[in-house]
């Protein structure tokens, strides 16, 4: 993966957040019925990765668009580099890189061709063969964009994201559809936009993806913030005690709480996914192994305190249990009865 | 290269490669002028169809580039996202329309090059005698109708879309060029239709492309008055209704 050189001092947002969400509320629809985003606290420093995590309809995407002026928020505010998003626009456009989920890209238009235009838009722009590089497209460079495959299609997008040399970059999900060197590359950039002092806000479904990248992460769930943390303090907050490990399908769970001693509790969450409560440390560990020994079991991922995975179910599935979902509600009541074009753009758009 | 000249080229560059928009913006003009001028369909005044027909079909190269052509690629362009990207860009609004105009006077131009030589070569001889007078009328009234199709496409784009506005430019084209005097005179529709017609910019242009090139007359006070408010308020409705996505 190779850096491309910028200047050093691109990331420097000045004192304070470098994007600031406070109280923000995003509504849709005529009468703004629809509540996208509903009373969202967040921040992110220069030099940060946040990742925004939660199921469609969450709001991920009504948060993205609303930093990237887009969106006027029903209530709330907002700001990016201390800027406000729609009444400093054309002051932010020049330090905020956009990363759209889908399209935004001339059809016949290759990559080389499409970072030769952007690159004039910009004042100081990264060289075009730079960022075929960066993001691996040299070989299709003069191939349209209609003819790329999507993971080319969102490696296109994060270099016209990055051509500016932002200082705030907004990444919709950068990994959907890219296939696993592609990840790799747009992992390796988001690491150097780190280094560099770049605040990323990224959002995706992939939970794996946002371990690996995120400094902290927010889940929100029916626009609301349901977790926020860094990764660590997420799997292993109090509470998050315990061990999750993959073996085998269909062990015998109660022989094997039995193993682990008094208060053990295992579950089969899923086929060969395992989740003790109850104890943890060395001891547990190690019974755990001698137990999966004496059996010929393997073990295939241990794994302490608690999985993104669980934490995220835990969250979201807390959130719609509490009801504190009325937007994906209605959105379905709308979609349910064929209630005009709104409830089905709202559905989408608060991706 | 400034960001409005990188775009400018880039938009020529689409442009010129779309084989719909040059069939549109070339080829169904270069038919209608060479069929309608060979084949006796519409009795149009004069002598000679042809000195009837270039000034029309000129007209309807200007309608067809800057409402249906410069209308279909907006409304794609929104339907894939390009325009909300070029919203978070510093590109801006005003450079991006600068760069939608100077390719639309780019392809009028291309248009003007071929139509016009083929009008000579079907024995077009233009009236008057005023060179120079005809030209700043050609021009003037170019401009205005450019504006005035330019923000209807542009409008229509806006709330439409981006099939939905396929299909009215295209009805809206084909109903321009019957009752905008460009193929059929505008005497020959019936007295309703052509009181309509008369205050619609399709004839205002070919009313104002005739006189000037045909009988060398002056431009009519009526054209003029219709294009400068088709000029004015069609923009207008696309500033209003415009959206980068």
């Amino acid at each position: 993966m190779p850096a491309v050189a910028t200047p050093a001092d691109t990331g420097s947002a000045g004192p304070g957040p470098a994007v600031a969400v406070h109280d923000l509320t995003v509504r849709y629809g005529p009468s703004g019925a629809v509540t996208a985003v509903d009373g969202l606290d967040l921040e992110a420093a220069a030099g940060e990765v946040l990742v925004v995590l939660g199921p469609n309809g969450a709001g991920k995407t009504s948060t993205i668009e609303t930093l990237e002026g887009y969106r006027r928020p029903a209530g709330g505010s907002v700001s990016v580099l201390g800027l406000d998003p729609i009444a400093d626009h054309r002051q932010l456009t020049s330090r905020m890189g956009v990363m759209l989920q889908n399209g935004g890209v001339y059809p016949m238009l290759g990559p080389r061709r499409v970072l030769d235009l952007f690159a004039h838009y910009y004042p100081d722009p990264l060289a075009t063969e730079a960022l075929l590089d960066l993001v691996a497209l040299g070989r299709v460079a003069a191939t349209p964009w209609r003819h790329l495959s999507g993971g080319e299609r969102q490696r296109l997008s994060l270099a016209l994201a990055l051509i500016g040399q932002p200082q705030v970059a907004f990444l919709d999900e950068p990994t959907a559809g890219v296939d696993p060197e592609g990840r790799l590359a747009i992992r390796a950039v988001v690491a150097d936009l780190r280094a560099r002092g770049v605040c990323v806000v990224l959002t995706t479904h992939e939970l794996a993806e946002a371990e690996k990248m995120a400094d902290r992460i927010v889940i929100l769930s029916a626009g609301r913030a349901v977790r926020q943390g860094t990764p660590q303090a997420l799997t292993r907050a109090p509470g998050a005690a315990g061990l999750s490990f993959g073996a085998p399908a269909g062990l015998d769970t109660a022989a094997l709480a039995e193993a682990l001693g008094a208060g053990a509790d295992v579950r089969e969450s899923a086929p060969g996914r395992y989740r003790v409560e109850g104890v943890a440390g060395p001891a547990a560990t190690a019974a755990l192994a001698t137990w999966l020994a004496a059996r010929d079991a393997t073990l295939t991922d241990l794994v302490t305190g608690r999985t993104l995975e669980e934490v995220y179910f835990e969250a979201v599935g807390a959130a719609a249990r509490h009801g504190a979902d009325p937007a994906d509600a209605e959105r379905w009541r709308g979609i349910r009865s064929g209630r005009g074009r709104g409830a089905r753009r709202n559905r989408g758009g608060a991706g | 290269m400034s960001a409005l000249v990188a775009q400018t080229r880039a938009e020529v560059f689409m442009t010129l490669r779309r084989g719909e928009t040059l069939l549109l913006t070339v080829g169904i003009p270069v038919l209608f002028l060479v069929f309608f001028s060979s084949v006796h369909v519409v009795s149009t005044p004069g002598e000679k169809a042809v000195d009837f027909f270039v000034p029309g079909i000129l007209a309807l190269a200007v309608m067809s580039t800057a409402m249906v052509s410069l209308g279909i690629a907006t409304g794609f362009e929104r339907g894939y996202g390009v325009l909300k990207r070029l919203g978070s860009t510093p590109l801006g609004r005003p450079r991006l329309l600068g760069a939608k105009i100077a390719t639309i006077v780019v392809v009028e131009v291309v248009q003007a090059a071929v139509l016009v030589p083929v009008g000579y070569g079907l024995g077009w001889s233009p009236g008057g005698h005023d060179a120079g007078a005809a030209t700043l009328s050609v021009v003037g009234v170019a401009v205005l109708a450019t504006i005035a199709f330019g923000g209807i496409g542009l409008a229509l784009a806006g709330v439409l879309k981006a099939e939905v506005n396929l299909a009215a430019a295209n009805g809206l084209y084909l109903v321009l060029l019957l009752l905008g005097g460009m193929v059929v005179p505008i005497s020959k529709l019936p007295g309703g239709i052509a009181a309509v017609a008369r205050a619609l910019p399709a004839d205002a242009l070919a009313a104002g492309l005739h006189a000037a090139l045909g009988s060398g007359a002056s431009v009519p006070t009526e054209s003029w008055v219709v294009l400068a408010l088709w000029a004015l308020a069609a923009p207008s409705a696309a500033a209003l209704s415009f959206r980068w996505e």
